[in-house]
């Protein structure tokens, strides 16, 4: 292995990690100020100007509070289940091309926005986010306390159920693009002046079955039930505090952020736009544009939808989005043969 | 040593020791998340034998799916620990002992000393590849997979229907 | 779309023609689900008269299949994995043959237990789909996903009777032992692919006769080694299949739990289907394998086990009180039996074993049609005291049982007789010295089993009439009846027509097998 090729890795890996950690602290903020004027109050607004230094505030307290370990607690379970939660969290990220081939100075070769690109892309993104479960299963049955089990089940109920139309929805995508590699997918997407979307391109459908799931699969509102403070305190996570606490917190954000990076490769046309093909340098900036579109939407689901009933949650997911899926992707094996 | 040795013994050390670790532990749970370790070191273990695909659906299905239901299933049941009553049949496990030593002794012998195919070297494991070879070569396993499934899903509803009596 | 390669051919319609029987089983058995639902409640046995006529119609596919291909067998489809030749067309024939009998049989059955549904029917025809998946494939993969389907519809169809805690504990034990011996073979078969780098059998064969040629080995090592323990392996998983000994001990508590109905289609079908894997991977895969110099072969393998599992089974039958008990020891017995014309490995042999499979297949699911007609609102009916005076309750059942424990005995002028004669006739016609005592500890074993055939006969023509009620008998399960015992005797006395139809599977055997290790076959 070249050592050029190892020492770029580790920048591309470096830099990723660190725009991955600020967007989860400043996502914080922002959905604390968004749902602060959304509900006609300031939210914090303190600490550094606009309260731009809260997160920094909020890293402190966590580091500084008690660690607790219930007694009655699974020892080994209980300190692994943060980090199984928050390493697939992080890791997803390396697979996001954030911006297509770019001249930078003193390189003389272009470099890709994204860490690495695989030819199963998709697929691997999906088993990274599947693993992410475990942790939060692992949680709940050590803390050995019932609410966190039931927080704990609950979850893994619904990430599976949810996960399966995630998958499915995304099937219309690849037969339309022809392949698992994001890369590849966001090349697709190039036509029509950088405006050539799957949404608009045949699967808006898929975008919207894929919007919902990926809501579920992240146990945000309305389907926040793993830790539905109303009936379970705080679901698996009750037990939990200090940095371990932070761990799920930053987990859960992360995968927010993961989340809509994929909904922004997938159907929004990744870092294509108008425009891009004559200046790479806009890429990235419509990438995280259309992806701070996405955590907005998730902040304002928040603030407006109430939370489902259990049943309501699975029936949704296995009788109308799965069946919805599946035709989505009798339509686009339909249009792959006869139109492309 | 290259990379690849090193990344192949960093793997199998982890498939060997998760699979030890599933037999040993007396937590059920416990069990489980070996053997999902298992599953993880063999995908990794796939992944540098250049079938990518192979690898994640392993993560994807058995790891994902599977092993979730596993750990779903013993934690409603709330097994927390092995039954300790004393097993009548125990010596079968320890007859286990000499007999898998045999087994390995055999394996062992014979990979040290035959020639065994060799691999064909082609990219087999790019999702194009896969997704080709069903579709023609295997096409009539892959159908009657299908069937399978089907059955399955038929006797799983059967067995598991609430009666309405 | 383009692709970075050259797309092999897709399988055409040819390929597609030659596994028409098994297509439409399947839709027929996805229809049997949508009928169920369709037909209202206590008009659910209607299924089962569907499921009937698919059959038939699954059977006009299969001799149609025949007389388009006859003079080209074998034909191979879809790359080699599924093979069209004699041996599958007879066995496919036996499968449809159970099939068919043991849903005549069930409709009375689970009307008594109240437990009529379409799923059962349907079932029945999805293990059928997956025994003639089992029966032409001719790749490890093919052969694998076959069992599979067989194996899993089976073990539901044990536990079918949910709410009794007999069926459920069979059930359970069989599934459990059922996946282990699955993932026995896997692992055999994994290795035989480690070595040779093939799954298609002929191809592992081809590879196996390359190791050594003019008996001398090719190369460095001895890849015989790994290639025995593959074979002790897989051998392992198809055994539990059939329930040879030392792999049987699920068999009796399996036979005695499930619905009796069950019971019947699971000693004839999956056993055939066992059967015809056995030939298949044994003859045509590993045939070079039979008999090595200075290392141990299949066939003395085979031996071992083919004596034991007759003792153990006849022993085991004789001290049994349970019918369904005691024919299941006797189902052990009786695969002892065609073990034998395996691993004779002459065209006599095969015949005997496709021979004595269709008489089994009549004589074994006739007996379990009385042991059903014995069950009755209340009544268990599976002692042999509840056959007590059945003669003079319903003559007509008493002789047609007689004949079927005849048969299974293999009294002269039965078909069964001419089946042993054709397995152990083989042995003697072998010459080898071992296979010869081997036929004798079979001769000793039949006379074994004269004492608990007759402990039937006794139970039904001598002792007192115990129980009044009476038989649960349908009039299809009336016919279906006499037509066995009918053909039993027929085939026994006139064997011609049947010995025609197994030479074709005989034939397709010996012809590849002499090619694959140079055996000469007579």
């Amino acid at each position: 292995m070249p050592l050029e090729l190892l020492v770029e890795w580790t920048i591309k890996l470096l830099i990723g990690f660190v725009i991955l950690m600020t967007t989860v602290a400043y996502l914080s903020l922002f959905e604390r100020r968004m749902l602060g004027f959304m509900q006609m109050r300031q939210g914090p607004n303190r600490v550094g100007p606009f309260g731009l230094l809260q997160p920094v505030a909020d890293g402190l307290k966590f580091i500084f509070k008690e660690d607790i370990t219930p007694l009655a607690a699974d020892k080994f379970l209980y300190v692994m289940a943060p980090a199984l939660s928050l390493v697939p969290a992080l890791m997803t990220f390396v697979l996001i091309p954030i911006g297509g081939e770019m001249k930078i100075p003193f390189i003389d070769r272009p470099i890709a926005l994204h860490v690495t690109s695989v030819n199963v892309g998709v697929l691997a993104i999906l088993a990274m986010t599947g693993m992410g479960v475990y942790g939060i299963v692992m949680a709940g049955y050590a803390s050995n306390n019932k609410y966190s089990l039931m927080g704990g089940l609950r979850s893994s109920a619904q990430l599976v159920s949810y996960e399966l139309a995630m998958s499915m929805s995304i099937v219309g995508v690849l037969l339309q693009a022809g392949s698992l590699d994001l890369v590849k997918i966001v090349a697709n997407q190039g036509g029509w002046g950088g405006m050539q979307w799957h949404v608009f391109w045949f699967q808006p459908l898929g975008f919207i079955i894929f919007l919902i799931s990926m809501v579920a699969e992240t146990n945000r509102a309305p389907f926040d039930l793993p830790e539905a403070e109303s009936e379970l305190v705080a679901g698996f996570h009750t037990e939990y505090s200090s940095m371990k606490f932070a761990m799920f917190f930053i987990a859960e954000y992360a995968n927010m952020v993961t989340a809509s990076a994929m909904a922004t490769v997938l159907f929004l046309g990744g870092w294509q736009g108008p425009g891009v093909a004559q200046l790479p340098l806009l890429g990235p900036f419509y990438f995280v544009a259309k992806m701070l579109f996405f955590l907005f939407l998730y902040i304002w689901l928040r603030a407006s939808l109430p939370r489902l009933r259990y049943d309501q949650l699975m029936d949704f997911g296995w009788k109308f989005l799965l069946p919805l899926a599946l035709i989505n992707i009798v339509i686009s094996a339909t249009v792959a043969v006869v139109l492309l | 040593m290259t990379f690849e040795q090193i990344l192949f013994i960093l793997f199998a050390g982890i498939v060997v020791g998760g699979a030890a670790s599933v037999l040993l532990q007396r937590n059920p749970l416990y069990s489980a998340f070996s053997l999902i370790t298992t599953f993880v070191g063999l995908a990794c273990l796939y992944v540098t034998l250049k079938a990518q695909f192979l690898g994640v659906v392993q993560i994807v299905v058995y790891a994902g799916a599977i092993m979730m239901l596993f750990v779903f299933v013993i934690m409603l049941l709330n097994i927390r620990d092995e039954d300790t009553a004393v097993d009548p049949n125990r010596f079968l496990v320890y007859l286990t002992i000499p007999l898998g030593a045999i087994l390995l002794g055999a394996l062992l012998y014979v990979v040290t000393k035959v020639n065994l195919a060799q691999p064909t070297g082609d990219e087999g494991g790019t999702v194009e590849r896969i997704g080709t070879n069903l579709l023609t070569k295997y096409l009539l396993p892959f159908e009657a997979t299908s069937v399978l499934i089907l059955m399955a899903v038929v006797g799983a509803l059967h067995l598991a229907k609430r009666e309405k009596e | 779309m383009n692709l970075l390669f050259e797309l092999p051919p897709l399988p055409t319609l040819r390929d597609t023609m030659l596994i028409v029987p098994e297509l439409m089983l399947t839709l027929f058995a996805c229809a049997a689900l949508v009928v169920d639902i369709a037909l209202p409640r206590g008009k659910k046995s209607l299924t089962a008269w569907f499921c009937l006529v698919g059959i038939g119609f699954v059977a006009l596919a299969l001799v149609q299949q025949y007389t388009l291909n006859a003079d080209k067998l074998p034909v191979d489809a879809f790359y080699q994995m599924a093979r069209i030749d004699g041996l599958s067309l007879v066995f496919r024939g036996i499968f449809l043959l159970a099939a068919a009998l043991s849903i005549v049989l069930s409709v009375k059955y689970l009307d008594v237990e109240n437990e009529q549904r379409g799923e059962y029917y349907a079932l029945i025809l999805f293990a059928t789909t997956g025994m003639m998946f089992m029966a032409i494939g001719s790749d490890l993969i093919s052969i694998y996903i076959g069992l599979e389907l067989m194996a899993l519809t089976v073990y539901v169809l044990v536990g079918y009777l949910k709410r009794n805690e007999r069926s459920n504990e069979a059930a359970m034990k069989y599934f459990f032992m059922g996946i282990f011996s699955s993932a026995v073979l896997l692992y055999g078969m994994s290795i035989l692919y480690g070595v040779t780098g093939r799954t298609n059998l002929g191809q592992i064969s081809e590879a196996i006769a390359g190791y050594t040629q003019n008996g001398q080995l090719q190369g460095e090592g001895d890849p015989r080694m790994m290639l025995i323990l593959a074979l002790v392996l897989i051998g392992a998983g198809l055994l539990f299949k059939i329930a040879a000994v030392p792999f049987h001990m699920w068999a009796p508590d399996a036979y005695e739990g499930a619905p009796t109905s069950v019971t019947a289609f699971m000693s004839v079908g999956p056993k055939a289907a066992a059967y015809v894997l056995l030939a298949r991977v044994l003859l045509f895969g590993l045939g070079p394998l039979r008999d090595m110099e200075g290392l141990p072969g299949w066939s003395i393998m085979l031996g071992v086990v083919a004596a034991l599992t007759m003792t153990v089974g006849n022993i085991g039958a004789v001290t049994q009180e349970n019918i369904k008990r005691m024919l299941a020891y006797s189902s052990i017995a009786q695969a002892g039996y065609i073990m034998l014309g395996v691993l004779a490995g002459t065209q006599m042999g095969y015949r005997g074993v496709v021979f004595h499979l269709v008489i089994y297949t009549l004589m074994n699911t006739g007996a379990f049609t009385v042991i059903i007609s014995l069950h009755r609102k209340g009544i268990i009916g599976e002692k042999v005291d509840d056959l007590n005076g059945l003669f003079a309750k319903a003559p007509g059942v008493a002789v047609m049982m007689l004949v079927f424990m005849l048969s299974l005995a293999g009294i002269p002028t039965t078909a069964g007789f001419i089946g042993k004669y054709f397995l152990f006739g083989s042995l003697i016609q072998s010459g080898k010295p071992w296979m010869v005592y081997l036929a004798v500890i079979a001769v000793v074993n039949t006379a074994i089993s004269f004492y608990y055939y007759a402990r039937f006969i006794r139970a039904m023509f001598l002792n007192p009439l115990k129980e009044e009620a009476p038989l649960t008998l349908s009039q299809p399960m009336r016919v279906t009846m006499a037509v066995s015992a009918v053909l039993v005797m027929l085939f026994g006395i006139y064997p011609q027509p049947l010995i025609k139809v197994a030479d074709l599977a005989a034939k397709s055997i010996s012809t590849v097998y002499a090619q694959a290790s140079g055996i000469a076959s007579n």
